[in-house]
């Protein structure tokens, strides 16, 4: 079975495609993204910030139980129609990785269902594989925490 | 096949999948990974050189210095290293979804 969300990134590029398919008519679908406690919801950050207009900006923020901030993000809104497509940029506050640039498109498939290509350009071909393998990078750190919780527990 | 057990190996040890994670944000050079650690430059330079032959590593000569960085090219079965990034938006997106859904009943 082909996965509802398709990640595209060939070698030597330094953009990465993600498309994915909603059992959602395409106005849910483009509010999903413009109204700040759906973001909320859905992402799981708080919006600090979200001016859904040409040359606004956003800003999105995590935080653990005792208040330290574990993820902090924010970007320029360069483009926004509705039901059509969003122009942004990206950010990852205090880190290495360069501010990158992405176009959502939103596309109506019919009533019920709808599309979003999101294409993500990156500075560099390096810094884009960066970005592609961090969660995998995460993800078998965790899983050793994960171990290590497990261990502890035994002792 | 081969392959798929060596990266097996590899990411088995704590210090290996530590160094896998200090790379994937930056390229770093081998004092600069090593000084993340208490072991000697030996150790870690044992630690670099199995993850550079089981290609999750690349090497980048910058002047005088090498830089370690996760090998995006030598990675034959790089959608492994990718099925993490395709997940976590995956995930993301179906969030999207029943968050939607939801609020599509409540009106």
């Amino acid at each position: 079975m082909e996965h509802k969300t398709i990640v595209k990134a060939e070698k030597e590029k330094q953009e990465i495609l993600i498309t994915r398919t909603f059992d959602l008519p395409i106005h849910l679908l483009f509010k999903a993204y413009t109204e700040a406690d759906l973001v909320e919801q859905w992402m799981g950050n708080k919006v600090l910030k979200l001016e859904n207009k040409p040359h606004g900006s956003y800003q999105f923020e995590k935080k653990d139980e005792k208040g330290n901030v574990l993820f902090r993000a924010n970007g320029s809104i360069h483009t926004v129609n509705e039901n059509q497509n969003i122009i942004r940029t990206f950010e990852m506050e205090n880190t290495p990785f360069p501010v990158q640039l992405e176009f959502l498109d939103f596309e109506a498939i019919n009533s019920e269902t709808s599309k979003l290509i999101m294409k993500i350009v990156f500075k560099s071909v390096v810094d884009r594989d960066n970005m592609l393998q961090l969660p995998f990078a995460q993800g078998i750190n965790m899983a050793h925490n994960e171990l290590q919780k497990v261990i502890g527990q035994l002792k | 096949m081969k392959l798929r057990r060596d990266v097996f190996q590899a990411i088995a040890d704590p210090t290996r999948r530590t160094i896998i994670s200090l790379v994937a944000l930056q390229a770093l050079t081998p004092t600069a990974i090593a000084e993340n650690f208490d072991y000697s430059r030996q150790t870690i330079s044992k630690h670099i050189q199995i993850l550079t032959e089981c290609e999750i590593l690349g090497q980048e000569q910058k002047g005088r210095e090498i830089y370690y960085r996760l090998n995006p090219n030598g990675m034959k079965e790089i959608a492994d290293f990718i099925e993490p990034f395709r997940k976590l938006w995956d995930d993301r997106f179906n969030k999207l979804e029943s968050v939607m859904k939801n609020y599509k009943s409540e009106k």
